[in-house]
């Protein structure tokens, strides 16, 4: 397998812009020359139910990702990040939003953050907790919650495609009114696991 | 990327497609003029594209009120000489396979492309059947596409080898490859410019009825010609390039995949460097038998690698025994492959496992704390959104039973197709019996004949017009005993908002007449049929009170706009006190309303997700909510 192939399974709850945030990533990897496949599921209920998407850039046919073969899990939304830790190995990185959003079948208690996020440092390498919703709101708007993670995803040193590629194809597929804003939010997000 | 490049884009751009956007370049590069469905996931988002860009395609498209229709529009469309194309999902596959199985006999002289999304694993479906049967039933071509660019190329070639054999051809896809992401390579245009008044072309019905009326006499010849046509397909099927040995190990030991099983196959073998053969199948129907004996003969083994039924598998061990070949074969029949759910690749690597042994498997070591963290997460389960008129009718009918002293037992809930099917989850439960679109009615009849419990049957108004109105006309003509809550949202909400006949909109956006449903209903003989505003409680519990007594069939029409259509007017969000909030958590535990939670012993109002449908207000004994302005 080639050096740059790159796997990533982002998640969060439906209405958080997981799909329009995952789209951006394969297309700027579309214009810097990568292969790149992507798995996405629509339809019954997804508002405020789980979604997920797979994005693997590279030597790939297949959208999904075999089990512990991220090299990143992007969450929007903590519980989801331990949802979708099948697809974690030790070194993945996991770079997730602690701000919660409680489900409302209650069915069980919402864990502490400060609890998950020691429980996940004993078990993996790279575990980065962002204050997503702040530093949204900090950039602006809340709505630009989806530009700060992608801001930390170009962040990572393996991440095959360069910011300026990724910002490129953020406005190419978002309303050229809330472009300041969007890079604003991309920015902090960088800074945030650069700094 | 804009949606109007799949129109305008240049043979040679590059976009980085769903594979449902792709499906709708392939008919566009084919010149398409008419195109019918009816919605369903997870083909939908072919229809929503359509509907937005038939008339800078010069495409006519429609919302058809069910699949059949939408199947006999297209047939008809392809009878005219013109190309034709229909798609839906696999359980729509049934409601149009009655036509669909003798226009298999009448053959076309347009091209006709039938794309049926299958989905495996059942993510929004009722069951999780393996279409490419119905190539078989019907004696049809049928392509399977593996990657987004295959879904462009082959349903534009569809397209030239149903003109070819004029026969139509199908395209089965399933969820990994309708809804995957790829990059696609876009290919010429072909004219299509409208010929007439319209923005589509016409073509023209030339009369013959021992092409197009299947009366036994022309019937019979009809059979034998589909067969004859069929052997032509074979042939072109055994030279074809769609069926290819794809990696060439020189081994003793291969595989023969299709669709996105292929994908884990390609990627399994890539990844973990194993020497294996692979053959890819992508016209599987007739089975290319002359290829697969040359690929077959110098192997011993052989893994057949597909989602759902073991349809390849047969044909390969058909094709071995014919050829007196010794190669063993592994696939869903011995056990190597599961024969339920889609394949991944750890299941494709699995299976290879079992017999080649290049790996053991590896658990990462968790601690315990992380083990029992992933064990206590809470579950997101799909819920009836915020302001969701249906979530009132759910509350009524129960309130309504218990204060006429019904005990649970004794109510049976016949439900439907749709985002009202979530009425099954707690608090609500009603949701007792569910087998296909419309059949809440006609199961209704059932129940009422069969039982004396008191039947309420539920159905969107998009399922009513699908097949909801054949059943009621049964219902009244037996003098059978129900209730029928038919929630009008006013758009097809589960799979994404299309119109349906009783939104003054087709699919076309242009105006179009709205079909009354209480006038169909007072049309068929109900005697009871009143229209009832959800958001309303008083008006709904009663409603339901007198509906219970009545005897006969009785019309419950809900109406009230889905929260997530387009352009609606958001109403003030619900103000709550928490002051005067007596933690009766009848709001949280009764309506299960998302935007209400009950938290660390409290109950919270989440203000950007309420929709300000204030059932919540009504429901509320000590004032602490309240309708906000």
């Amino acid at each position: 397998m080639a050096e740059d192939n790159y796997s990533m399974y982002i998640c969060g709850v439906g209405g958080q812009g997981i799909i329009k945030t995952s789209v951006i990533i394969g297309e700027a990897a579309m214009n810097e020359g990568h292969n790149v496949v992507m798995s996405e599921i629509h339809g019954m209920s997804q508002r405020e139910g789980s979604v997920s998407t797979e994005l693997k850039i590279g030597d790939f046919d297949s959208s999904i990702l075999p089990e512990h073969s991220a090299d990143m899990i992007l969450s929007f939304e903590p519980i989801e990040l331990v949802r979708a830790l099948d697809k974690a190995n030790k070194d993945t990185k996991l770079v997730f939003n602690t701000f919660p959003l409680i489900p409302s079948s209650g069915d069980k208690p919402y864990p502490k953050i400060d609890n998950l996020i020691s429980i996940l440092k004993e078990n993996y390498n790279n575990v980065l907790p962002i204050e997503g919703n702040q530093l949204a709101i900090d950039a602006g708007n809340i709505v630009s919650l989806n530009m700060v993670l992608l801001g930390a995803v170009t962040a990572d040193d393996n991440f095959p495609i360069s910011k300026e590629s990724v910002i490129d194809a953020m406005k190419n597929n978002l309303n050229p009114k809330f472009h300041d804003l969007n890079l604003k939010a991309i920015e902090s997000g960088y800074e945030w696991i650069r700094g | 990327m804009n949606l109007k490049e799949l129109v305008t884009g240049k043979k040679g751009d590059k976009q980085f497609l769903l594979g449902n956007e792709a499906a709708v370049r392939g008919v566009i590069e084919a010149g398409l003029s008419v195109a019918a469905t009816y919605p369903g996931t997870p083909s939908s988002e072919i229809g929503n594209i359509l509907s937005f860009l038939a008339k800078d395609a010069n495409i006519y498209f429609e919302f058809s009120t069910n699949e059949k229709v939408a199947m006999e529009v297209a047939a008809t469309a392809a009878a005219s000489g013109l190309r034709s194309f229909t798609f839906m999902k696999h359980v729509g596959m049934n409601v149009a396979s009655d036509s669909f199985m003798t226009t298999a006999y009448t053959g076309v002289r347009g091209g006709m492309v039938i794309l049926i999304a299958d989905d495996p694993s059942i993510f929004s479906s009722q069951n999780e059947q393996d279409s490419r049967h119905y190539g078989h039933l019907a004696n049809l071509p049928v392509l399977e596409p593996s990657s987004c660019q295959e879904i462009k190329d082959m349903v534009k070639y569809g397209f030239e080898l149903s003109e070819k054999v004029q026969l139509p051809v199908i395209v089965r896809t399933t969820t990994r490859v309708s809804h995957m992401r790829g990059i696609v390579e876009f290919g010429d245009v072909e004219d299509n410019s409208s010929n007439g008044e319209t923005h589509w072309k016409k073509g023209t019905f030339k009369k013959n009825p021992a092409q197009f009326v299947p009366v036994p006499a022309f019937a019979q010849q009809m059979h034998i010609d589909l067969l004859e046509k069929m052997d032509e397909v074979k042939s072109i099927s055994n030279k074809s390039d769609l069926n290819k040995q794809t990696n060439d190990a020189g081994s003793k030991i291969g595989a023969i995949a299709s669709s996105s099983a292929f994908n884990y196959v390609h990627d399994v073998v890539n990844v973990n460097n194993l020497d294996i053969d692979v053959f890819k199948v992508g016209l599987s129907n007739p089975t290319p038998d002359k290829k697969l004996v040359e690929f077959l003969k110098d192997l011993d083994e052989v893994f057949v690698v597909e989602e759902v039924d073991p349809i390849l598998e047969k044909e390969v061990l058909i094709v071995i025994a014919q050829n007196n070949l010794n190669v063993k074969v592994h696939g869903k029949l011995d056990g190597t492959f599961p024969m339920y759910h889609e394949f991944n690749p750890n299941i494709v690597k699995d299976g290879f496992n079992k017999y080649l042994h290049f790996y053991e498997k590896e658990e990462p070591k968790l601690t315990d704390s992380l083990k029992k963290l992933i064990s206590e997460i809470p579950n997101r389960a799909p819920v009836l959104c915020s302001g969701c008129p249906h979530r009132a009718m759910y509350y009524g009918i129960n309130k309504a039973a218990e204060e006429l002293g019904i005990p649970s037992e004794d109510m049976v809930f016949a439900s439907d197709i749709g985002c009202y099917t979530l009425g099954i989850n707690p608090p609500y439960n009603a949701a007792d019996y569910l087998l296909s679109m419309g059949s809440s009615v006609g199961d209704g009849c059932g129940f009422s004949v069969a039982t004396d419990q008191h039947v309420v049957s539920f159905i969107g108004d998009s399922t009513f017009f699908h097949s909801g109105v054949s059943p009621l006309i049964n219902a009244v003509h037996n003098k059978q005993n129900f209730v029928l809550t038919v929630l009008d949202n006013r758009i097809t909400a589960m799979t994404g908002g299309q119109p349906n006949p009783g939104i003054p909109v087709d699919g076309m956006g242009d105006e179009a007449p709205e079909i009354s449903i209480r006038k169909l209903a007072n049309a068929a003989g109900v005697k009871f049929v009143r229209v009832v505003n959800p958001l309303n409680l008083e008006q709904v519990i009663k409603t339901y009170k007198e509906a219970l007594e009545f005897d006969g069939v009785a019309v419950i029409i809900a109406k009230s706009p889905c929260t997530l259509i387009k352009g609606f007017p958001k109403r003030p969000t619900v103000q709550f006190d928490e002051r005067k909030c007596n933690q009766c958590k009848k709001c949280s535990h009764e309506l299960a309303c998302p935007a209400i939670s009950f938290k660390d012993n409290k109950i919270v109002l989440d203000g950007a997700m309420c929709n300000g449908c204030n059932i919540c207000v009504q429901v509320c004994k000590y004032g602490a909510l309240s309708a906000g302005r």
